[in-house]
């Protein structure tokens, strides 16, 4: 069976510089992957690579066989990558349902006219995506505050908002960018377990970046050590750990 | 819970539509006792085209977030179109309201499409440079319109961008459209009712959008482009969905500008970026992104110079005086930590102010 | 021939709103605030000339300081009771609409003191026109000096801003504030600064602008207002080389549309240009770039 992303030769310059050159990696289905490396290792430009923020100079991109190099974010979100971010991209000004009804866009739809005058199909629609936004917020147990400001919610649980909504586009591959950062080591644990339930229960394959190594060594079956934009080792998370080369690149000479 | 939330949108917005009611009814006592003067009366419904103005542009820049100071081009649109078709059809159409329907429709569909041809390549800016286009974008409007001649004759319409001679017209033609002159003669069919009436529909169609999909997904936008991006919402479609709707109800609010004048021009006082400015005045005075707010700074803000019309000369004076306190009081920090120090408001109710 | 006059007219009118769009530019490249009082501190300009020279009968120099003195303080005064409470706030529409403000309080205080009538304004420039080519080309004296005025003003300012601490520090304040804070930079002071020469630009303007179209009300700086903050979005907001291209190109545009294609639409060629160059290069001919980081 092929692997459900394939990335081939993927590159990217910025001017002359080179942050990313020759990334290729496999992931199968239902599979946690790490990507790690210092900082500036150009880890979020993958990311970004994959979600066509940025169009890749060179490679091939290919999600559950299709090719989808090149795409704009939206087609990818829609071909099946949703993602979180670094620095958290909430709709602060929405409530926290709201930023989960927003994820559930394009799979719960009535036309504009409908929503304006109020036709039955706006009751149907708006209420089923209520409580499927509900079953979503509960498994992050963010269904209390379901009414508040997305701004209002503390870091911890804005980090799981984010990764609720990237849920709600019913996604085939879900990137998660530094989940655990800022948070306390049981914050960490617990978000452990919640990725892992993610995982069970969604049937859903993920790829993170993560700099705590206790999360990613706790949790990735399979990890790429990205240095200086190009790989500097690849495999089972054990192997990867204890390549000498991993450990100068992290610890210094 | 998820019920309570529809509720909780119903009811504020059930108070907006009452708060509009009431006043009518009020005032419409007030008119029938002999109460309100006749300067009043012939404010109400310039009144009306204010609040409409100011709430579809709160869609443009509460609710979608971008700054637009072309909003009186849209009004132009709206108000020179709808006149045109009146009185076009003055002979043909004798039943007032439902030529003055067709009318309004007529303005709402043309700014939309104008709103839509000028979005499509502006939205792609941002901030302050969306500004200053838009304000462009409602000069150069402005200035067109006040070089069209159009006229009617038994062969029909005749365009000219020179002078209404040009236009050829046989002897029984009439020009309609004589360039900087305007329109004259447009039927006086504007009432403070149809003006209420205006504004619930306007408000119906604004609230109703906010609080849905497409609602969510434009403020989606606002908050986060690129996290909207991210989750499969298409930017350049709902983009142009808000700007095109605020821009064609802008157009409704210009029809019943202009069939409460007899004579019609484009001047930088009533089309120009000024008028622009002031909606946008009302907008952010009224709070960005509270409907309500727009509605009662409209309304505060359009009395208050007429209020002040016994100061004569201050008038205007006290105006600005009063929008740049207001502006430093509202939107201070260090003044708002003042207030919120020593203010009772927070014993009851938390600010609604935009974090 | 009467094209090279146009152009020269052009060019002309372009540097009264270079040095204007200078104005707007180094406020928006420092404070990141479009002040849309900017316009009206060239009207003031141009009635404190007015009010020295035609109603008391002061020497044209005395007026012409009184006129930079003025606007000097006002803009800074401006800054300091209007702008800078409202520096942090969280809304960057706030401190536009108090320009707004500002703007609407100069128009009518004017208007209280001079009243709503046109002021015919005497030209503070007393050099003779110049004649060529037979006398098919003629050139005003306040052209002359107009230009004459941008070159210096345009040359002092780039020397001021390269050369002098004070004015590394206002490029310091316009990269990033807080960092500049922390090298020790007094940012209010700079701002303030900042502030004070664009004001003081700004009266210049006005006197140049009124002697060559001598009509003055008090809405008389409306309109070169928007339209040098179009000069300086076009050359690319916070760049003062983009102040002086943007100026000039619109200048001559408005110049020559009014004379080749119509008068009632020069306004509407000047803006379309503008929008145009804004679709292709949508930072303006000189503006940088940015992107946001994800």
């Amino acid at each position: 069976m092929a692997a459900l992303l394939e990335v081939k030769n993927l590159g990217i310059s910025f001017g002359g510089l080179r942050a990313v050159d020759d990334f290729q990696v496999s992931i199968n289905k239902g599979q946690l992957y790490g990507l790690i490396g210092p900082n500036g290792a150009g880890k979020t430009t993958v990311f970004n690579l994959l979600t066509g923020v940025y169009k890749p100079s060179e490679g091939v991109i290919t999600l559950d066989s299709h090719n989808i190099t090149g795409l704009k974010t939206v087609e990818i979100n829609k071909a099946g990558i949703a993602r979180t971010f670094q620095n958290i991209r909430l709709f602060k000004e929405l409530s926290v349902i709201d930023n989960v009804k927003a994820g559930l866009h394009n799979h719960f739809k009535y036309s504009t006219l409908e929503g304006i005058l109020r036709m039955p199909s706006y009751f149907k629609t708006e209420k089923a995506m209520n409580e499927r936004a509900m079953e979503l917020l509960k498994v992050f147990e963010l269904d209390m505050e379901a009414d508040y400001l997305a701004a209002n919610l503390p870091y911890g649980k804005q980090r799981k908002l984010e990764i609720a909504r990237a849920l709600a586009t019913e996604p085939k591959l879900l990137l998660l960018d530094e989940p655990a950062a800022g948070m306390n080591p049981n914050e960490t644990k617990e978000l452990m377990d919640t990725i892992r339930f993610v995982r069970d229960n969604f049937d859903m394959t993920i790829l993170l970046i993560e700099h705590d190594m206790k999360l990613v060594s706790g949790i990735c079956e399979e990890l790429t050590v990205l240095n200086f934009g190009r790989i500097l080792a690849q495999g089972p998370t054990g192997k990867v750990l204890n390549d000498p080369q991993v450990i100068t690149a992290y610890l210094g000479e | 819970m998820k019920k309570l939330k529809i509720n909780k949108n119903l009811k504020d917005n059930l108070i907006t539509y009452g708060i509009i009611i009431i006043a009518y009814v009020i005032m419409q006592i007030m008119i029938k006792t002999g109460h309100v003067s006749s300067l009043m009366q012939g404010l109400l419904v310039p009144l009306c085209v204010y609040i409409i103005l100011a709430v579809s542009l709160n869609l443009t820049v509460g609710i979608l977030g971008e700054l637009s100071l072309g909003h009186a081009g849209f009004m132009c649109v709206g108000a020179f179109t709808g006149a045109f078709f009146s009185k076009c059809m003055q002979d043909i159409i004798t039943i007032d309201i439902l030529r003055f329907v067709i009318a309004i429709l007529i303005g709402a569909i043309s700014a939309g499409i104008i709103g839509l041809l000028i979005g499509m390549p502006v939205l792609r800016l941002k901030g302050d440079y969306l500004a200053i286009v838009t304000l462009a974008f409602g000069e150069i409007i402005k200035n067109i319109i006040n070089v069209l001649y159009i006229g009617k004759d038994s062969r029909g319409l005749h365009f000219s961008m020179k002078d209404s001679l040009s236009l050829g017209l046989d002897a029984e033609g009439t020009v309609i459209i004589n360039g900087a002159q305007g329109i004259t003669g447009t039927p006086k069919n504007s009432t403070f009712t149809i003006g209420v009436i205006l504004i619930i529909i306007t408000l119906f169609i604004v609230l109703n959008l906010i609080h849905s999909r497409d609602g969510r997904a434009i403020m989606s936008i606002r908050d986060n482009l690129i996290a909207a991006e991210s989750i499969g919402i298409n930017i350049t479609k709902y983009k142009l969905m808000a700007f095109s709707i605020s821009a064609s109800l802008a157009g409704i609010a210009g029809v019943l500008y202009s069939h409460n004048l007899s004579s019609l021009m484009a001047t930088p006082k009533n089309f120009g970026y000024n008028m622009s400015i002031m909606i946008l005045v009302f907008v952010v005075l009224g709070g960005i992104g509270n409907i309500r707010g727009s509605i009662i700074s409209a309304v505060i803000l359009t009395l208050l110079p007429e209020v002040l019309r016994g100061l004569s000369n201050y008038r205007m004076l006290i105006y600005s005086i009063v929008l740049i306190v207001m502006m430093l009081f509202n939107w201070s920090p260090k003044l708002i930590n003042l207030r919120e120090k020593y203010s009772l408001k927070r014993l009851f109710k938390k600010p609604k102010e935009v974090q | 021939m009467s094209f090279i006059s146009y152009l020269i007219n052009g060019i002309s009118l372009g540097s009264v709103y270079a040095i204007i769009a200078l104005g707007y530019t180094m406020v928006y490249g420092i404070a990141k605030m479009l002040n849309f009082a900017h316009g009206d501190v060239i009207m003031v300009g141009g009635f404190a000339v007015f009010f020295a020279v035609s109603m008391q009968g002061l020497p044209t120099f005395a007026g012409m300081l009184l006129a930079v003195v003025l606007c000097t303080v006002l803009g800074i005064a401006i800054e300091y009771i209007a702008y800078r409470p409202l520096r942090q706030a969280a809304s960057s529409l706030a401190v536009l609409i108090t320009a707004i403000g500002v703007s609407y309080f100069l128009q009518n205080v004017a208007l209280l003191i001079f009243g709503a009538n046109t002021k015919a304004f005497t030209s503070v420039v007393t050099i003779p026109a110049v004649k060529l080519a037979n006398e098919q080309i003629i050139i005003s004296g306040e052209t002359i000096v107009t230009i004459i005025s941008c070159i210096i003003i345009m040359t002092a300012l780039t020397l001021f801003i390269n050369k002098t601490k004070a004015g590394q520090a206002m490029l310091a304040v316009s990269e990033d504030k807080g960092a500049a804070q922390l090298m020790g930079i007094n940012v209010n002071r700079t701002i303030s600064l900042t502030f004070a020469i664009g004001s003081a630009l700004a009266a210049i303007a006005g006197m140049l602008l009124c002697s060559a179209y001598p009509s003055l009300t008090p809405y008389t700086g409306s309109m070169p207002g928007i339209k040098a903050f179009v000069a300086a979005v076009f050359g690319g907001i916070g760049s003062i080389p983009g102040a002086l291209i943007g100026g000039i190109v619109l200048g001559v545009i408005e110049i020559l549309s009014k004379a080749y294609i119509s008068s009632q639409l020069s306004d509407a060629i000047v803006f379309l240009v503008l929008i145009v160059v804004l679709l292709v290069k949508p930072t303006g001919i000189l503006g940088k770039k940015i992107q946001e980081k994800v």
